[in-house]
């Protein structure tokens, strides 16, 4: 391309390889909303005050909102969209909201789950502390986050029982 | 409707796959072909003529379709009482009137193409505070009411005033008395999905809207006003309502927004989404309104309460919503929480320069019980009394009328109250002297409201239709409203509990007014009771026609189950039941789990006809071809109240609660630990625990957060803090406390299965218990929410 303000990208995007144009000062929101049409991904503020866009970038919770299309060049992103199983089959955290009901209106549930996600990554045995500082970051205006912390705690469990049933 | 197979327990929601994967769809992710993006020029002043209009830079820009003012559109009126137009003609009433909007192929055209407007404004002053624009000299915000009669001042005619008894005889009658007055502030419901909408006309001239509303009827009224204004008489407005995104009450307006996009997509021949984001939300989307409350009320030696003397003052900005109408759930609590004899109750809604508001969950009930239970624990103070003990004597019970004509069905306050007080472990802890640094206090507080929905309109009604199809799913149709509060878990359990099908069964339809019956919308906390109720008298009328159907199939549909069951167990042996005499009764039915059969064959397998199956058997009978749908409307057994005279049922039945605080308080910096909470509410009847529970802590979260820091702050009608930084709301780590929930079902006679609404409940209560507790904590009063460090350091001094 001629355009100096865009360039070329590949990463890899829900464990499939892709490329994109960006232009340079599209934030990952709009690359992953507006190009490939994953609109789980919300955007409740697009300043990294709410944390319903997060993702993960290889494995770390991050804003999509505040993150320049372009840093994701040669980087796993994954967004809610990739989550789930083959055959539509949720993830242990996904189960784990549906469960304990930690989803109301829903809006900022993928953010919250891709952050949960994240911690569930580095421990499958988060202490109450740990899931409220991990989830700091992520506004929600209905739950009070009472049902969220139980959420976190069964998908950790799930993710526990899973894992033993593997060894 | 005792017993019960779904409800009552702890189940997931129907939607909560859909919203954990991703593919719920908001009006954000609504794309239409060839569909425009609108963006709206706001005001810059708080108060001005408006001398010209420039649109003509913004035209020229390249990606621009239409460019709209009051110069090139009809005049479309909004509002409750239409004193807001939808594009602003003489004057800016408040910094964010709407002068000029844009479309253009994308948002960031649109944003360009609006800085480019050019507005030739003379400034006026402006009025900020109730109070002063009460003053005879004060700049008036309105010359005109919308049927062009004259307005002397800023005072709204809108009554909403109580008598009864002789207020003076309640005063000589008080051994104690103590008046006070409280303040509530702006706050914003801060929505997760920010408001939109998007607007499409079809070649005939009939617009479907994509609308963020709680109202889909009542907006489609609207709409279809807009219309006619539009030269459109005779079109229809359809409403959708995708995902909601969180609701609180803002979606209880048609928006300006809504208005400007319709015109645009008129305009432009093509669809408009319009979206907010979220400075725009802050400062663009109407709040709660603030409020003063000047109470006083009395007590005899015994501490009944003699008088209670209330006068609201309520800022209602520059336009008028809905949310005006506060003060007819203010007369509640006013009226009849806790016996009263002698009362007086009055109401000033003023017009201001500040930002118009809206409704918000509570509709004016935590405003008012924040000065009511804060002054009830001022008066125990007075007359010697334990808080607790006064609220005891004087506890609302079952089957009594109050002042204003309520009728109380059913009430569990008491029970709320002991329960609270038993987990604060209310006797130990309340009063205990603790150090000096630290100080720890206990308080509670209660609350009424509507819990058989809130009749303030001419029908209150919900309608429902069930569909069933040949595999007997069961398809509902509701005009009520999910937004994130559960109302489509407890249609499934319920329509499955009703009609005797499994939950799963059952498919809640997206809300539509071309498909769905009416209903007057989702609010004071009315959705579960009203669907649910019109849910059992459709579920009902279904079953009697599924057996009296059956009387004529079931015994051809049992002797072919009979075959294939014999097929499969070879052995198996047919009791002496006569199928055939049985089923000519159509009473001697069930139907249960997605089976029906005779009740006296419950036990043989093979005498149970799947619905399904059953179904398909009614739709291919040759020339008698049968297919089932059923539809019932519920409007509540209530009346609309006469508001001069404050009289009326309003409420098919009431909800009760109690909420209680223990806290610390950093004398140093006067900040606010809270240890634990307590909330037991009156339900009726739990239908789902965990939407129940979800609800309750999402109500109480919100309650904390207007006790302890959300303000909109503003400075000559400009709002100063429209972002998450500067406004916070509670995050996971403030609520990092023991939250502990219980119910009283007190199984209300006009509830379905007994529930009462719980929507709102959940806030209503929170500031007071918080100000009572630091009362207890440190002798000192806290008026004006939110209870911020600054102000207890301050009352500290002052004390």
């Amino acid at each position: 391309m001629s355009d100096p303000a865009r360039s070329s990208i590949r990463f890899t995007l829900n464990g499939a390889e892709v490329a994109a144009q960006v232009e340079g000062s599209e934030p990952l929101t709009d690359l992953l909303r507006d190009t490939f049409g994953l609109v789980g991904t919300r955007e409740g503020c697009g300043k990294g005050e709410c944390g319903a866009c997060t993702v993960l970038i290889d494995g770390l919770a991050v804003n999509a909102c505040l993150t320049p299309a372009q840093e994701v060049e040669g980087r796993a992103v994954v967004t809610i969209e990739g989550l789930a199983g083959p055959a539509g089959r949720l993830a242990p955290i996904q189960r784990g909201f549906v469960e304990r009901g930690g989803i109301q209106c829903g809006f900022c549930s993928p953010g919250m789950i891709l952050a949960a996600q994240a911690l569930l990554e580095r421990s499958d045995a988060p202490a109450e502390e740990g899931i409220r500082e991990a989830l700091a970051g992520n506004l929600c205006r209905c739950t009070g986050y009472v049902q969220i912390v139980r959420s976190v705690e069964r998908g950790a469990e799930i993710l526990r029982e899973e894992r033993r049933r593997d060894v | 409707m005792s017993e019960t197979r779904y409800l009552g327990r702890d189940a997931p929601r129907p939607d909560a796959a859909a919203k954990a994967t991703g593919q719920a769809h908001y009006i954000h992710d609504i794309e239409r072909p060839g569909m425009l993006h609108a963006a709206i020029k706001f005001s810059e002043h708080a108060h001005a003529r408006i001398l010209n209009v420039d649109t003509s830079r913004a035209e020229r820009l390249p990606g621009v379709r239409t460019v709209i003012s009051a110069a090139n559109t009809p005049e479309i009126r909004v509002g409750f009482l239409r004193d807001n137009l939808a594009l602003k003609s003489d004057k800016v009433r408040q910094f964010r009137d709407e002068v000029a909007a844009v479309a253009a192929i994308d948002p960031d055209v649109a944003a360009e193409a609006v800085s480019l407007i050019d507005v030739e404004y003379q400034p006026l002053p402006g009025v900020f505070d109730p109070r002063e624009a009460l003053e005879e000299d004060a700049p008036l915000v309105h010359e005109r009411n919308a049927d062009g009669s004259g307005r002397a001042g800023n005072l709204l005619d809108l009554t909403f005033r109580h008598d009864s008894g002789d207020i003076e005889a309640g005063r000589r009658q008080a051994l104690h008395a103590v008046g006070g007055e409280f303040s509530t502030p702006m706050i914003q419901q801060t929505c997760m999905g920010t408001a939109g909408c998007v607007a499409e006309f079809d070649p005939s001239g009939n617009l479907t809207i994509w609308a963020k509303t709680q109202i889909p009827f009542l907006a489609q009224r609207d709409f279809n006003q807009a219309l006619a204004a539009m030269g459109l008489k005779g079109r229809n407005a359809r409403v959708i309502v995708p995902c909601m995104g969180g609701g609180f009450g803002t979606g209880l307006d048609t928006h300006v927004y809504e208005y400007i996009c319709i015109l645009l997509a008129h305009r432009s021949g093509v669809p408009v989404k319009i979206l907010y984001d979220r400075d725009q939300e802050f400062a663009y989307l109407s709040p709660r309104q603030s409020a003063r409350v000047r109470i006083s009320q009395g007590c005899d030696a015994a501490g009944r309460l003699t008088y209670r003397d209330v006068d609201v003052l309520q800022d209602n900005g520059a336009y008028t919503s809905w949310g005006a109408t506060y003060p007819s759930v203010m007369m509640l609590p006013a009226t009849s929480l806790y016996r009263v004899p002698h009362i007086r109750f009055d109401t000033k809604i003023v017009y201001t320069n500040n930002t118009y508001c809206q409704a918000m969950r509570g509709y004016g009930n935590p405003e008012l019980t924040w000065a009511l239970e804060s002054n009830l624990d001022d008066l125990a103070a007075a007359a010697g009394i334990d808080p607790f003990e006064m609220r005891l004597i004087n506890c609302n019970e079952p089957g009594e009328t109050t002042p204003m004509g309520l009728r109380v069905s059913s009430c569990g306050l008491r029970e709320c109250l002991q329960g609270v007080a038993d987990r604060l472990q209310w006797r130990e802890r309340r009063g205990r002297s603790s150090a000096p640094g630290k100080r720890r206090g206990v308080g509670l507080a209660s609350l009424m409201h509507v819990g058989g929905s809130g009749r303030i309109y001419r029908s209150d009604a919900s309608g429902i239709i069930l569909r069933l199809d040949d595999y007997a799913n069961v398809y509902v149709y509701s005009g009520g409203v999910e937004m994130g509060q559960g109302l489509h878990s407890a249609l499934a359990l319920g329509v499955a509990e009703c009609l005797g099908v499994r939950p799963e069964q059952v498919h809640i339809n997206q809300t539509d007014t071309a498909t769905c019956p009416w209903d007057v919308g989702t609010h004071a906390s009315r959705g579960a009771f009203t669907a649910l109720n019109a849910a059992h008298m459709a579920a009902t009328r279904l079953r009697e026609r599924l057996f009296e159907l059956a009387t004529e199939i079931y015994a051809g549909e049992v002797e072919r189950s009979w075959k294939r069951y014999q097929k499969k167990h070879a052995t198996a042996k047919r009791g002496d039941i006569d199928y055939t005499a049985l089923a000519g009764d159509p009473q001697a039915f069930e139907l249960a789990g997605g089976f029906l059969f005779l009740e006296q064959a419950a036990a043989e397998p093979w005498a149970r006809i799947e619905l399904g199956r059953f179904l398909r058997a009614l739709h291919f009978r040759e020339g008698r071809s049968t297919m089932l749908t059923e539809e019932a409307f519920y409007d509540p057994p209530s009346e609309l109240p006469d508001w001069e005279r404050g009289k009326g049922n309003m409420s098919a039945t009431y909800a009760y609660g109690t909420q209680g605080v223990e806290l610390e308080v950093d004398e140093e910096t006067g900040e606010v630990r809270i240890l634990k909470m307590v909330a037991v509410h009156d339900v009726g009847k739990v239908l789902n625990r965990q939407t129940l529970e979800g609800q309750t802590y999402g109500a109480l979260a919100q309650g904390i957060g207007y006790a302890l820091f959300e303000e909109v702050l503003t400075e000559g009608g400009r709002i100063l803090n429209p972002n998450f930084t500067d406004y916070k709301i509670p995050t996971i780590e403030d609520l990092a406390f023991p939250i502990e929930l219980d119910f009283i079902e007190s199984d209300d006679p006009h509830g379905p299965f007994g529930a009462k609404g719980v929507g709102e409940p959940g806030l209503v209560p929170t500031a007071p218990a918080i100000g009572n507790a630091i009362w207890d904590a440190l002798g000192v009063r806290i008026n004006d929410l939110p209870i911020t460090p600054e102000k207890i350091l301050w009352a500290l001094r002052a004390s």
